[in-house]
């Protein structure tokens, strides 16, 4: 292998998710990169609202593939996530066909030989066409491959991580009564998680682990820049200072990156040419979204604006 | 470099991150990916692949530039310039002589180590210390008494008896190349040292880290010195993370082969009550409901102080914890333990209710008055105390009303066995009363009465 070629691949990455609107730091791009060569899952995991699930689509956008999502809740079983079998369908069609298959075993002079003529059909009603597929089973039939988001995996049940863990590791399902499904083209599998319980070490084990915290303020303005293109550069530059200041408080939850782009849309909305006082408890709650938060934050505000104003005349 | 990633893994088990044989072989294919030449790319994919959480990638992250700032051999002696040729010509003929190892001058004669520290290689230096560290196997260093053997172990390793008898020979026949020598042989004495202090941080951190909680965990609690008190807090959260972990699997288990026909009658309402799909009976198990009454007076109190902390952090496993304090009257602290942090918290109930001289009656009779609705069927009430009523009325009865509302009575004592009954303990008349009495002083007898109390659950 080249000297060069991991660093140069993997910036190749970064200017490709850049070019869906994805700004992503190096530690993303390498985890992209290496799921695709070593054909792992990546398990994000992070703060809400800092981009865990526009990187699965950030990443299906660039590589022209179908995006399929699977929301994990509580409750979530296989029948829901994998397959399903159209027992409405299988129905239906032993009416309809009950005709047919009493033509069929009228040949049969005994019990046992229309037992056995029944075995062949038997099968027939337990086939692929009877199979409902859900998105896990639709992701491995992808025949060009596909990106699987499965978002919030901490929301599910326990049992549910146990049944991701065969396609996980190899893609592929076992359905009892049709064999083991295999992946045509092994899927790009992201997911998400809030942290909300831990998961188990047996599905940490499988992926990598990709940490997405708050970005630095110069990644951050860059994702404005390239998500809110209308903004000017000083309030871009004093909205995220203001940003990350707010974020040094002890909030119950804290503005995160789809916070800081509503935000900067608000204050282009609003035609403001640079943070003040007044524009910004005006626009405080697109922010903060609990009461207790917002009135922690009013009497700094003033201090924040300046702060974030002096590195800006620094920075 | 494999050896180094293979050593790496060992680095990474003793900064406390788990690496199994199949999270390593991972590792490796990645590594094998990326390739060594760029550092930061190295240290990114070593963090996706090895680290699971966030603690473990902070971990993992100090324990790669650790692990990568090689000591550097230090030479402080002054060459000069004109010295760095003549010294090369004195070199060549005497390894072209080493091997001969006939009868020329002394200085031909002299070992490898000596012709290396003589010539001032730094790469070469290093590269013999590494050799030579693993031939003493430095990663099995473990605690930091074993650095000086360690550190000889390297030395004899990299030939210094051999290197004792040149200086020997040379110190007569050379005094000048002799005194350089030495110079050097100090420098050497010192990198190798930095060697094994970095292998010590490297690798024994994990066993020096056991050790300490070893005997953390069976250390008084009610006697725990200050500086102690945080470590024992992060130990009582690896305890609860434990005891989370332990207990929080699924609570309901079917009980195969009892069908469960009103369920399964209503399920197939749809086919006219022909029973298609069956339903089994499910053995419903409870979480938890904990009512805990602490003792807060002087005594008692630092141990209530980590029993709530333990209890409080226990949130995946106990549906429902009320928490209780008492000296001399009984308030209920559930709401102060779970606004605040465990040290404001403490500092809160110990200025509402702390210190004084506890009044097991009086507290009882409060419990009895406000909050006997808290108690049901399925509730295990855990009263934390030394029993010691000071002469006041102990009021056993209220204690037996207690017993018989709740699932379970435990009472964990910070005293010895022995202690109970002397003096004004009350013990053995509330003990007729409690399913379970224990002795509770450490954090091992902490972990093993909660968890026991939570195992009746399951």
């Amino acid at each position: 292998m080249a000297e060069q070629k991991p660093s140069t691949a993997i910036e190749a990455v970064e200017s490709g998710l850049a070019a869906q609107g994805y700004i992503a730091s190096r530690q993303i791009a390498t985890a992209v990169y290496l799921s695709q060569q070593i054909e792992k899952p990546i398990l994000v995991e992070g703060p809400a609202g800092v981009g865990k699930t526009e990187l699965a689509k950030a990443i299906a956008a660039w590589r022209g593939m179908k995006m399929i999502r699977l929301q994990c809740y509580e409750g979530l079983d296989e029948a829901k996530a994998l397959y399903e079998w159209k027992y409405a369908k299988q129905l239906l069609y032993t009416q309809i066909l009950k005709d047919k298959l009493g033509e069929v075993l009228g040949g049969a002079q005994t019990l046992h030989a229309a037992l056995d003529q029944l075995h062949d059909f038997g099968d027939v009603f337990f086939s692929k066409e009877f199979v409902e597929p859900r998105p896990l089973l639709q992701a491995l039939e992808q025949p060009g491959g596909c990106v699987l988001l499965i978002d919030e995996i901490d929301k599910s049940d326990a049992e549910f991580e146990s049944l991701l863990l065969e396609i996980l590791s190899d893609f592929q399902v076992t359905i009892p009564e049709l064999g083991t499904v295999s992946a045509i083209t092994p899927p790009t599998v992201i997911l998400t998680s809030n942290s909300e319980r831990d998961l188990g070490d047996a599905l940490k084990r499988r992926c990598l682990h990709l940490h997405i915290g708050f970005p630095e303020q110069r990644l951050e303005e860059r994702i404005v820049e390239s998500r809110v293109p209308g903004i000017s550069q000083t309030l871009r530059r004093q909205m995220v200072g203001f940003i990350h200041e707010i974020r040094s408080l002890d909030l119950k939850k804290l503005p995160s990156v789809s916070e800081t782009i509503d935000w900067a849309r608000v204050l282009v909305l609003l035609q403001a040419s640079e943070l003040d006082t007044e524009i910004v408890k005006d626009t405080l709650n697109v922010l903060l979204k609990y009461e207790a938060d917002i009135e922690a934050a009013q009497p700094q505000i003033t201090t924040f604006i300046a702060k974030a104003a002096r590195s800006n005349v620094f920075g | 470099m494999r050896e180094n990633i293979h050593r790496f893994f060992r680095a990474a088990r003793g900064a406390g991150v788990h690496v199994s044989p199949a999270e390593s072989i991972d590792a490796m294919r990645a590594v094998a990916q990326v390739g060594f030449s760029d550092r930061t790319i190295l240290r990114d994919t070593l963090l996706l692949t090895l680290a699971k959480s966030q603690d473990e990638k902070l971990a993992l992250g100090d324990c790669f530039d650790l692990f990568f700032s090689q000591p550097e051999p230090r030479q402080e002696q002054p060459e000069g310039a004109d010295e760095d040729p003549s010294q090369d010509t004195d070199q060549a003929p005497s390894s072209a002589a080493a091997g001969d190892a006939g009868g020329g001058s002394p200085q031909e004669e002299l070992g490898p180590l000596a012709q290396m520290l003589l010539s001032q290689d730094r790469n070469a230096t290093a590269a013999a210390i590494a050799s030579a560290a693993g031939a003493a196997s430095l990663s099995d260093i473990r605690y930091s008494t074993q650095r000086g053997i360690f550190s000889s172990r390297i030395l004899d390793a990299m030939g210094l008896q051999r290197l004792r008898d040149d200086l020997d020979q040379l110190t007569a026949t050379n005094p000048a190349l002799a005194e350089r020598l030495r110079a050097a042989l100090d420098a050497l004495r010192e990198a190798v040292r930095d060697t094994v202090s970095q292998g010590l941080a490297l690798y024994a951190r994990e066993e020096a880290e056991n050790l300490r909680n070893d005997i953390l965990r069976n250390a008084p609690l009610a006697r725990i010195e200050r500086r102690q008190v945080a470590e024992m807090r992060a130990l009582i959260h690896q305890i609860a993370r434990r005891l989370r972990e332990r207990y929080s699997k699924p609570r309901k288990r079917q009980r195969r082969g009892h069908l469960d026909v009103r369920r399964t009658l209503r399920r197939n309402a749809a086919w006219g009550g022909v029973p298609f799909l069956t339903a089994w009976k499910r053995k419903h198990r409870d979480r938890p409901k904990i009512v805990a009454l602490c003792d807060v007076s002087g005594s008692v109190a630092q141990v209530s102080d980590f029993f709530l902390l333990l209890i409080h952090s226990l949130h995946e496993v106990v549906d429902d914890v009320r928490s209780f304090a008492f000296s001399s009257h009984l308030i209920e602290v559930s709401d102060i333990l779970e606004a605040k942090s465990p040290e404001e918290a403490m500092a809160e109930i110990m200025s509402k209710v702390g210190f004084g001289s506890s009044d097991y009656g009086s507290s009882l009779v409060d419990f009895e008055k406000d909050f006997m609705s808290a108690l049901t069927p399925q509730t295990t009430v855990i009263v934390l105390g030394d029993a010691r009523s000071n002469n006041l009325d102990p009021r056993a009865d209220i204690l037996r009303r207690i017993s018989e509302r709740s699932k379970r009575l435990v009472w964990l004592n910070p005293e010895g066995r022995l202690a109970w009954g002397f003096g004004d303990s009350e013990m053995p008349r509330y003990a007729t009363f409690c399913s379970v009495v224990r002795q509770c002083a450490t954090a091992q007898q902490l972990e093993r009465a909660v968890s026991d109390i939570v195992a009746t659950y399951q």
